[in-house]
């Protein structure tokens, strides 16, 4: 049996060296983003566009129809507590704001890690097995500046803009409860979701949503690029890179709220 | 009298004393070699000898643990980033699995270095990309995808992409591997022609006879790790060398052995 100090010790070191790995591997993007178009060496255009569509417009239906059905229940939930004081319009502001501080986000960044990150471990990790990543060094391309510049700035221009569509779809969803079943037409409804909704509830989500963004995509492209051992490494890093993400979008969403909250933004 | 001979030969290639270890595990112990321009030469031995291992550190995607690796007389042992992307330019490498990209096209592939490395127009690049598979024999099949082509031809596209800058020297990994013997002897044909034709350096990684005596200019044999002989076929086929024979002969008894005689089977087991 290994000792649980050194065994501690070494997860630890382990995990610090991932840590590592995935700050250079930012680094490296950032300096190729910014370096790359000075020198000529911008990532393909093609490909950019291609990653805008795919982990932007072909999440669309999923994330707006999940945002719904959340704004939904959120609505309903809270109509139930709120009925016993007499207050249900206040329905409202609850969906507007929960959805704009920490539903949109979260749940569309899980969503997106979900579909968008595990595609990114499977593709990355595909092409580094059948030695398709060797191939591009050996042809004196870089694979950050070809295959993780373009997933970056498709998930950190997209994930932002999926993160309106969820709270904006989380409104309707309570919306649609309010005057279903609440009695509350649409005119007041509108009226108090926006009125308590402040412009740091929508910036604050959108800040998050970034950070989830850079964190999905820097995981996944970490992973996929380290893979190894056949399909079997490519099946384990499709899941270590959802995992991952998914553990982080919660540890960053607790770090940013823990910061917005006390710096009373 | 061949040595002198070779001396006043351009060296493209250089390793001198290369060890590798992988944790304690030696791969490469101790190799030297020089391979000349104009020449194919091949590396022969059996799986796991460490021959690919070695074409890695000659093309600078692993960093030996000691010794020296100079590649078109540059050192590429120390070299990183921009320099060695600029060695790398002038080399071209064929992969045992083509490792063609799977979201372009065969043209797009072959195009991709001169693209991205050259200033040349696009019709001018369309005209080398003809050209370039013209060579292959793959002519016309620029539009397809590498999932719709077989395995020979995917080794041929992935031929064509490494001559695809001109290279001084192309590496190939086990191009013969997985192929059925008349695609072999065409892959094997169409490496001495490139060599001859565009008058490059040829460096093969395999454990094919058939194909290493069809093409090999020189042979270096490789066993644990370690050169036991280079020569030409003939002095390979009359080597003295007993593992060297076998291997050259494919057959089941000799100096390498699989098998345990009986009583240390029984020792080992009763140990």
């Amino acid at each position: 049996m290994a000792n649980p100090v050194s065994l501690t010790g070494r997860l630890f070191l382990s995990f610090m060296k991932e840590f590592n790995d995935i700050l250079a591997l930012f680094y490296n993007t950032i300096w190729w983003m910014i370096s790359g178009p000075f020198r000529g060496k911008t990532a393909g255009r093609v490909s950019i566009f291609h990653q805008l569509v795919f982990a932007g417009v072909q999440s669309v239906v999923i994330v707006g129809f999940i945002s719904l059905f959340t704004g939904i229940v959120i609505a309903m939930q809270s109509a139930y507590q709120l009925k016993q004081l007499g207050a249900v319009i206040y329905v409202a502001p609850m969906v507007s704001i929960s959805m704009c501080r920490e539903l949109g986000p979260v749940f569309s960044a899980l969503v997106v890690a979900g579909r968008v990150g595990s595609a990114i471990a499977a593709e990355l990790g595909t092409m580094k097995v059948s030695e398709q990543i060797e191939a591009l060094e050996t042809l004196a391309l870089d694979p950050v500046r070809f295959l993780v510049v373009p997933r970056f700035l498709g998930l950190l221009i997209m994930l932002p803009c999926l993160t309106l569509l969820a709270d904006f779809m989380g409104i309707i969803g309570g919306l649609i409860v309010a005057v279903t079943t609440l009695n509350i037409d649409m005119y007041r409804y509108m009226t108090f979701a926006f009125e308590f909704l402040k412009w740091k509830d929508v910036y604050t989500g959108l800040v998050k949503s970034s950070a989830f963004a850079i964190a999905i995509s820097m995981i996944s492209c970490h992973i996929g690029l380290g893979t190894a051992g056949g399909a079997e490494g490519v099946g384990k890093s499709t899941t270590t890179s959802v995992v991952i993400s998914f553990i982080m979008i919660i540890v960053l969403d607790c770090v940013f709220t823990g910061i917005f909250f006390f710096s009373q933004m | 009298m061949e040595n002198s001979k070779q001396e006043a030969r351009e060296v493209i290639v250089a390793v001198e004393d290369l060890v590798r270890k992988f944790g304690d595990r030696v791969v490469l112990n101790g190799i030297t070699m020089k391979i000349y321009k104009g020449e194919t030469f091949v590396i022969m031995g059996g799986s796991g000898c460490g021959k690919s291992t070695l074409l890695r550190h000659i093309i600078g995607n692993l960093k030996p643990t000691s010794g020296r690796v100079s590649l078109l007389g540059t050192d590429i042992t120390k070299l990183d980033g921009a320099e060695l992307d600029g060695v790398r330019k002038k080399i071209g490498m064929s992969f045992q699995s083509s490792a063609l990209f799977d979201s372009m096209t065969v043209g797009e592939n072959v195009s991709l270095p001169l693209r991205e490395h050259t200033k040349l127009g696009k019709s001018v690049i369309d005209i080398m990309v003809k050209m370039k598979l013209e060579l292959v024999g793959l002519r016309g099949f620029e539009d397809l995808y590498p999932s719709e082509i077989s395995g020979g031809m995917k080794k041929r596209v992935g031929i064509a992409r490494a001559i695809a800058m001109d290279p001084q020297v192309v590496f190939y990994d086990e191009p013969t591997a997985g192929l059925d013997p008349i695609m072999s002897s065409v892959i094997d044909k169409l490496i001495l022609d490139l060599s001859k034709k565009l008058q490059i350096a040829s460096v093969v990684v395999t454990h094919d006879m058939k194909s290493v005596m069809n093409i090999a200019d020189r042979i270096a044999m490789l066993y644990e790790g370690k050169v036991l002989q280079i020569g030409t076929p003939d002095e390979i086929r009359k080597s003295p060398n007993g593992i060297v024979q076998q291997f050259i002969q494919g057959s089941f008894d000799g100096p390498i052995r699989f098998f345990q005689e009986k009583d240390d089977y029984l020792e080992q087991l009763t140990k």
